[in-house]
């Protein structure tokens, strides 16, 4: 009994030697890497960083797992936070969505900044589309959503992920623009507010296409306008908000950050990881199926600055829209 | 019906395939083993093993983490038996009842039950996959926050209702696992709340695992030092199979609440966000509640083994029906699984059942296969098990007090979190002094922050109105909730009330 337990723990010992004693040159993983995700299960940015822990284990592109670890508490805050206070950490990279820029300057007492973590590189940029349930058959257009809210007045559900988080903002800045009031709850993840708008717990969302594809594909959920500048491949028939004359475009960031004072050469391993990634047939064609934008892989210091500049462009919005509009105070 | 069952039977003919059978004989291997150790649970194992699949078919592939997923729910009740600390969050239940039966010289009684339990558990709950899986896939749905509060609430009755215990220090217990449950960021607002001494670790709030390996670990073996002076001699008996013949006799005594808590874990576990570690431990409160003798809980009743046991296994295959069904995982593990399923080329949600069968029904099969080959390589190795507790006493001590630290270590990486074990233990021990109950302690951390979180969604949905919970014509779900709370609730007054009526009547 006991020498046939043995015998494959003696046999994984040895194979574990051999891994340990291969040569190292560059800087590479000496232990499994934390992936954290800034948000709850089956949301967007979980589904795509659990895709891209698959890849690089398919690909085998590190010598060490990804081990994907979710931490969506407080919009972000519990992983912002989480990651500032692994700082000079070469075992942790993060994937981030907009609530990297609006949780830090909504709570400033949280003490993040999120430019002084080091960027390693824009995966894509994500898209939000205006979702109900099918069985709304007064629901056809945006004209006629408008409509419906304005008679249901506060008591219109919207789902999101979480005050101060992208939907939230999303959904102050429609408030503001068509000029009614509506309730937002917040659930621990995209995937749970999409499964609720299905269950008619909420009344609409602004899902990421990702979130809603499965519902979308089963005829329970229809998008009645998209926020970009052009229509989707993915959704042809949907208008975008600018067709109709309504000025709202705006999008979520995707990309992977390490902690601040990241070392140099670790920084370096995790930018071509991501790039390689990013090149691969299976991310590109995820990209198309799932409406992201991904023509180049923003890196490094360039990504440097495109967090700067957003940073700036949240805060010109929330101050717009005013924070207490996002988080309901 | 007959559709159902060709599927079947093309499912449980693909689970025999040479590399099938050969992915869940390794799964539930692996899994037992990773399951066992503290520490380790079934998230870690599947996000760890997952790599592996890459070199087999998807079928293969999803069949070796399932057949995971499974074998580590049983492994998990093995350290929490021998050794009194939870091999896993879902095992916690498990040494409630498990650990005083050890002490007992009963190791092995307590592991066969939670073998077959788990059996149990786990087969209904595939049969009930098999049959509902659409149906109960809307049932799932119309579970909105309302619904999911009202469960909480349930929960949190099971544990009040009846016993022994001092009802106001079980509610002392429940409120201070409630507010160790609120340390941390507050869940809506976002906002740090409770930040004990200012420190920035206490943000990232009081892990469950902490605790519970806390107070069962140290706690308790601290209790059982002062108690017996380090004296102590376990009984250690031989496994035979006459035993187990003789066990198996004795099912009866627990299978009422082994199919209730088979039942609940499965429906728990379909609900997204819940999982296996609440549906364990409501399990335990519902056995203990529906118990003839709800005293001898927690000092070695056989179906407090069984319950939690039960739930566990049926919560794990019934967190796979939101996965396959709505895309939504059901559990911390079934979100890995759904990453892999996502590579695979497999898009989860409600059109799998009508695009994969071959995968969805392969998966089924194998679930039932996986059962039988589980439930046999754990009772072979039982005796194997328990001789951990033919070490001394002096000798076996310090190696818990060790895997505590490195059971913590490992879970959240931090020696904060093992000071703060440190820490509860010495609380639990004290608690343990006093006679107050620590399992609602528990009970609480784990699902406080579920029923805040549903309470205040539920509260800001309806614009503060309470009644939003027991409205029947919006909510009866939640209203057929709250109402059994209540009664379970009450049912102590009343059998108290009904006790000393008849002992008036003797006198």
């Amino acid at each position: 009994m006991k020498q046939k337990i043995l015998r494959p723990i003696l046999a994984m010992t040895g194979a574990l030697a051999m891994i340990i004693a291969a040569p190292a040159q560059a800087w590479e993983p000496k232990k499994p890497v934390e992936f954290i995700i800034m948000a709850g299960t089956g949301g967007g940015a979980d589904q795509i960083a659990r895709l891209l822990q698959g890849l690089i284990e398919k690909k085998g592109l590190s010598p060490r797992p990804f081990i994907p670890i979710n931490k969506p508490g407080g919009s972000g805050a519990e992983a912002l936070r989480y990651l500032q206070d692994k700082a000079g950490d070469d075992h942790v990279v993060m994937m981030t969505l907009n609530s990297f820029y609006t949780t830090p300057i909504i709570q400033p007492d949280l003490g993040v900044d999120p430019t002084g973590f080091t960027p390693i590189g824009l995966m894509a940029m994500d898209t939000f589309l205006l979702w109900v349930h099918t069985d709304r058959d007064d629901i056809t257009d945006l004209d006629s959503y408008v409509k419906a809210v304005k008679s249901t007045g506060k008591s219109w559900k919207v789902g999101g992920t979480g005050s101060g988080q992208e939907d939230s903002v999303l959904t102050a800045m429609m408030e503001a623009e068509f000029g009614y009031n509506v309730t937002y709850i917040p659930f621990p993840g995209g995937g749970t507010v999409a499964k609720n708008l299905i269950g008619k717990q909420i009344d609409s969302t602004v899902n990421n296409p990702s979130e809603q594809m499965a519902f979308y594909q089963a005829g329970s959920s229809k998008p009645l306008v998209q926020f970009t500048g052009e229509r989707m491949a993915a959704f042809p028939d949907v208008p975008t908000a600018k067709e109709l004359g309504i000025g709202i475009e705006y999008y979520m960031q995707r990309s992977v950050n390490g902690p601040p004072g990241m070392s140099a050469g670790a920084a370096k391993f995790y930018r071509n990881l991501f790039q390689e990634l990013f090149d691969s047939k299976e991310w590109q064609d995820f990209c198309t199926s799932d409406g992201l934008t991904c023509d180049t892989m923003i890196a490094g210091s360039d990504l440097g600055e495109f967090h700067a500049t957003q940073y700036v462009a949240h805060e010109k919005l929330i101050e717009q829209v005013g924070a207490s509009a996002i988080t309901g105070e | 019906m007959v559709e159902i069952a060709d599927l079947l039977a093309a499912g449980l003919l693909q689970s025999f395939e040479p590399l099938n059978f050969a992915m869940i004989l390794a799964g539930c291997m692996a899994g037992l083993f990773i399951g066992a150790m503290p520490g380790l649970g079934s998230v870690n194992g599947v996000a760890i093993l997952l790599p592996v699949t890459f070199l087999v078919p998807p079928t293969a592939a999803i069949i070796f983490l399932a057949a995971l997923y499974y074998g580590a729910m049983y492994g998990g009740a093995i350290s929490s038996i021998t050794l009194g600390i939870p091999g896993a969050s879902t095992a916690v239940a498990t040494v409630f009842d498990g650990r005083p039966m050890a002490q007992k010289g009963k190791a092995n009684q307590a592991m066969m039950a939670a073998a077959i339990a788990s059996f149990i558990g786990g087969t209904i709950s595939i049969i009930l996959f098999t049959l509902f899986a659409p149906p109960l896939a809307e049932v799932a749905l119309k579970f909105g926050p309302q619904e999911e509060f009202a469960l909480m609430i349930l929960a949190f009755a099971t544990f009040i209702g009846l016993g022994g215990d001092d009802i106001p220090k079980t509610i002392f217990s429940i409120l201070l696992g409630l507010v160790m449950a609120a340390v941390g960021f507050d869940i809506i607002s976002g906002k740090p709340r409770l930040i004990f001494f200012d420190l920035v670790e206490f943000q990232r709030g009081i892990g469950f695992l902490v605790l519970a390996i806390g107070i069962y670990g140290i706690g308790e073996m601290l209790w059982t030092l002062e108690q017996t002076g380090g004296k102590v001699k376990l009984d250690y008996v031989k496994t035979t199979w006459a035993e187990f013949k003789k066990h198996l006799g004795q099912i009866k005594a627990y299978l009422p609440t082994t199919s209730l808590g088979s039942a609940l874990g499965f429906f728990v576990g379909t609900l997204p966000a819940a999982g296996a570690t609440p549906a364990s431990l409501m399990a335990y409160g519902l056995a203990k509640t529906f118990s003839k003798d709800p005293d001898s809980f927690g000092k070695g009743n056989i179906a407090g083994v069984a319950a939690p046991e039960a739930a566990n296994n049926a919560a794990s295959t019934g967190s796979m029906l939101p996965m396959i069904t709505l895309g939504i995982p059901g559990s911390p593990t079934t979100a890995i699984l759904l990453g892999g399923m996502i590579i695979w080329g497999l898009r989860p949600g409600p059109l799998l059942f009508a695009n994969n069968p071959d995968f969805v029904w392969g998966l089924i099969g194998s679930m039932y296969v996986a059962n039988f080959v589980t439930v046999a390589l754990n009772l072979a190795l039982i005796p194997l098990f328990v001789r951990v507790l033919a070490m001394p006493f002096t000798i076996l001590t310090p190696i818990i007090f060790i895997l505590c630290f490195v059971g913590v270590f490992a879970t959240t990486d931090r020696m904060f979190d093992v000071w703060l074990m440190l820490a509860l233990g010495l609380g639990g021990y004290l608690l343990r002094k006093l006679n107050y109950p620590v399992a609602p302690a528990v009970l609480a951390i784990v699902l406080g922050p579920l029923a805040e979180r549903s309470m205040r969604q539920s509260l800001i949905g309806s614009q503060g109105d309470v009644t939003t919970f027991i409205s029947i014509s919006e909510h009866p779900i939640s209203l057929g909730c709250i109402v059994i709370a209540v009664m379970l609730m009450l049912y102590p007054v009343w059998s108290n009330y009904r006790r000393k009526l008849a002992n008036r009547s003797t006198l």
